[in-house]
């Protein structure tokens, strides 16, 4: 096992594959002789030259629809947007065209492809360049959501995303970048998608932790049980489409008590689906109402105060943890 | 004037663009019939820009386009039973019914589809491009896209980047003077089209798009340049569409007489004569060019009336490719017990006749002449709210004088 950052390890995932496979090949802006906004590309222009690692304009739309089309005609590509708020240029391209093309063209036609995104706030780059979007990319059929928060995962998952037949919209974290982990030496293998990681196990709480909130709910757990005597059980999702549901509804039906943190806007969230889907399904067995924790109702503000005011922290998991938890105790 | 070609060759081209022509009028009639949903639009009139281009292409070639595309799929060989078929939404359509008219896909004939969203196309085009260039493959991707298109976000980022990375790629604007129903003076600053490109480096000409003799000349030119030379061009066909942008157009934005006055250079018609004129071509051939024409349409509509319609458990297919992976992918809430929508052929009793209960909706459009439906004429605005809130389309309103008028005559056309 070897420590690595979780730009090192992405960086590994995508050379690993570009080795082995030909037709995988990388674009974006700045990926090449910047070797990317944050680095994650660095040493592959080096290692693969321009004809794989392509700088390209400032045009987002066109950089996925380029991705798009080659994928239609055979090869792998891994675009890469320098955030996620710059995805909504690309709208157009991820939603009516790589999500659609397979369905409204019936399977003639394939969109092996993935389009990398880092997001969330905490570096105060405010209203702009700090946005969550899981959820918006979540409430899309036809593409693939993943959102890995341990660069173990993060090189597993993007290996996976490379090989998958179809678009897979990469959620990074900005914050998480220069975070160290364990990974597997060598040549690793994928990670499937839709298989959650259970990070703690517990009978009280079952909380469910999105991209880096996985890591804040994992520390929330830790002041629950160290300081109020209660047993949290952390599940991080890792991929929300597919989405582990039975291991989450599992989970539930133990604890009777579920949590969920998202970095995002709570309106239409992925803890409000989340919440929908576990009380449909596992409301006989819930003791308590599903809470949320998630940003903050706001376009990220710039001051650091405020911004970290609006992002959630473990004192929020410890609190809506206990609230479920009222009266039981 | 461009010379004709051999009279095999002349006679494959006539016979073509006839077939477009007798297919978009029979397409307008079925439409008239609700046997067609949705938007239709036609391409009668830009016959010789479709087959013109497509007769030059090699079978390798790809060719993608616009949402007024069913003559492209048929010019590049895709059965015209198969597109009428997604036009009714049975089955046996290009798309299997997921498409409709707007989205015509044929992989084996490598046309490429049929895109709703206006510019949407032209970066996917550049990126096949990129992979027939990547690949080492000879095949150049023709991007046909109409005047509109011309203003949108992608025309700008599309050619610079095909020209900075000197893709296989030829494009070709299908100038029929109006973006829906708003003419070229009033949405181009620049109303030479084939000079749009020009600041991103790619280089472009004007041709007579009703002349499928000289589309062939400007197409097979650009053909040449991608793919010997790597130099992505644009060319501009000046061509017409004698029906509105979709059957639900008043068309008050031009008047009959400039209608008329392009009914003069009608490409088939044109076509034919000079044929016909230089000895290339018999009366005779002519006429069995109209017969073959409508005997392939009547078996069309024959084929897309039997084919049956899409059952209701493959609703989800195609939307992933599944892999081993076992999360659930998509959810059913068509139903108190929401299910994976993937595992639709596993869904219990309750949902399946939820599920037949909404198909049953469909029905009511059967016996409801559609033509004139005040509900489309808004076109987007209006029309998609009052569609969903109004499927009977019995209640629709009596048609007004003149629309009864123009319908007849499209009728006769």
């Amino acid at each position: 096992m070897a420590q690595l950052r979780m730009r090192e390890a992405l960086r590994d995932a995508m050379a690993e594959e570009m080795r082995a496979d030909e037709s995988v090949f990388v674009m974006g802006e700045d990926v090449a002789v910047f070797q990317g906004a944050f680095k994650v590309t660095e040493g592959l222009l080096d290692e693969f030259g321009e004809r794989r690692v392509r700088d390209t304009p400032i045009s987002e739309n066109t950089i996925v629809g380029i991705g798009v089309g080659a994928a239609m005609n055979g090869l792998r590509p891994i675009v890469e947007l320098m955030t996620v708020n710059f995805s909504l240029l690309a709208l157009d391209q991820i939603v009516n065209h790589a999500a659609a093309i397979p369905y409204m063209f019936n399977g003639q036609a394939r969109v092996p492809m993935v389009i990398r995104m880092p997001g969330g706030g905490g570096h105060q780059l405010g209203p702009t360049h700090s946005h969550s979007f899981e959820a918006l990319f979540l409430q899309v059929p036809g593409l693939l959501v993943a959102c890995p928060s341990t660069p173990a995962d993060g090189k597993a998952l993007l290996k996976a995303a490379i090989r998958d037949p179809n678009p897979v919209v990469f959620i990074e974290h900005e914050s998480l970048y220069g975070t160290r982990g364990e990974v597997p030496d060598g040549d690793g293998e994928p990670l499937r998608f839709g298989e959650a990681a259970v990070r703690r196990e517990g009978g009280d709480v079952t909380i469910v932790g999105v991209l880096k909130m996985a890591q804040v709910a994992e520390r929330g757990a830790e002041q629950l049980a160290s300081q109020h005597g209660v047993e949290v059980e952390v599940i991080d999702p890792r991929t929300l489409r597919p989405l582990d549901l039975d291991t989450i509804l599992a989970s539930v039906r133990k604890t009777n008590r579920a949590v969920i943190v998202e970095e995002g806007w709570p309106h239409g969230g992925v803890g409000a689906n989340l919440a929908t889907l576990i009380t449909e399904q596992a409301f006989d067995y819930l003791d308590a109402p599903v809470q949320r924790v998630t940003g903050a109702d706001v376009h990220m503000p710039y001051s650091k105060r405020l911004e970290q005011a609006a992002i959630p922290h473990e004192e929020h998991v410890v609190s809506a943890a206990l609230a479920t938890l009222q009266g039981a105790r | 004037m461009a010379d004709l070609p051999d009279a095999a060759t002349c006679y494959q081209l006539l016979a073509r663009m006839a077939l477009i022509r007798r297919f978009e009028e029979e397409a307008g009639r079925q439409y008239q019939r609700a046997k067609a949903g949705g938007f239709l639009h036609l391409a009668i009139g830009e016959e010789a820009t479709i087959v013109g281009t497509t007769s030059v292409m090699r079978e390798e070639d790809f060719l993608i386009g616009t949402y007024r595309t069913h003559g492209h799929a048929i010019a590049r060989g895709t059965e015209p039973k198969r597109v009428m078929a997604e036009l009714f939404g049975k089955v046996d359509g290009t798309s299997g019914g997921r498409g409709g008219s707007m989205h015509i896909f044929d992989a084996e004939k490598r046309f490429m589809g049929g895109y709703g969203i206006v510019g949407g196309n032209l970066p996917i085009a550049a990126g096949l491009a990129l992979g027939s260039q990547y690949k080492g493959e000879d095949a150049v991707t023709v991007c046909m896209f109409g005047d509109g298109a011309s203003n949108t976000g992608n025309f700008g980022e599309t050619m610079n980047l095909a020209a900075l990375w000197k893709l296989p790629i030829f494009f070709l604007v299908e100038n029929n003077l109006y973006g829906m129903g708003t003419s070229v003076e009033r949405h181009s600053a620049q109303t030479d089209l084939s000079k749009k490109a020009e600041g991103y480096g790619i280089a472009g000409t004007r041709i007579d798009g009703m002349d499928v003799v000289a589309v062939r000349e400007g197409v097979a030119e650009g053909l040449r340049l991608a793919r010997e030379e790597q130099r992505p061009t644009l060319l501009e066909a000046f061509t017409y569409r004698y029906r509105g942008h979709s059957a639900a157009d008043p068309e008050v934005y031009r008047e009959r007489e400039e209608v008329e006055e392009w009914q003069g250079k009608d490409p088939i018609e044109t076509f034919a004569r000079r044929c016909v004129e230089a000895g290339v071509l018999g009366e005779r051939e002519v006429q069995q060019v109209r017969d073959e024409a409508e005997e392939t349409v009547k078996a069309a509509v024959e084929f897309a009336e039997a084919s049956p319609e899409p059952p209701l458990e493959t609703m989800y297919e195609a939307l992933y490719a599944r892999t081993e992976a076992d999360g659930w992918y998509a959810v059913d809430e068509r139903s108190p017990e929401p299910h994976r929508g993937e595992r639709e052929d596993e869904i219990p009793a309750a949902a399946r006749e939820l599920a037949e209960a909404g198909a049953a909706y469909a029905g009511q459009e059967e016996d409801d002449p559609r033509r004139p439906n005040p509900a489309l004429q808004g076109d987007v605005q209006e029309g998609v709210e009052e569609r969903i809130e109004a499927p009977d389309r019995g209640k629709a309103e009596p048609p007004a004088a003149e629309e009864t008028a123009l319908n007849a005559q499209e009728d006769e056309a």
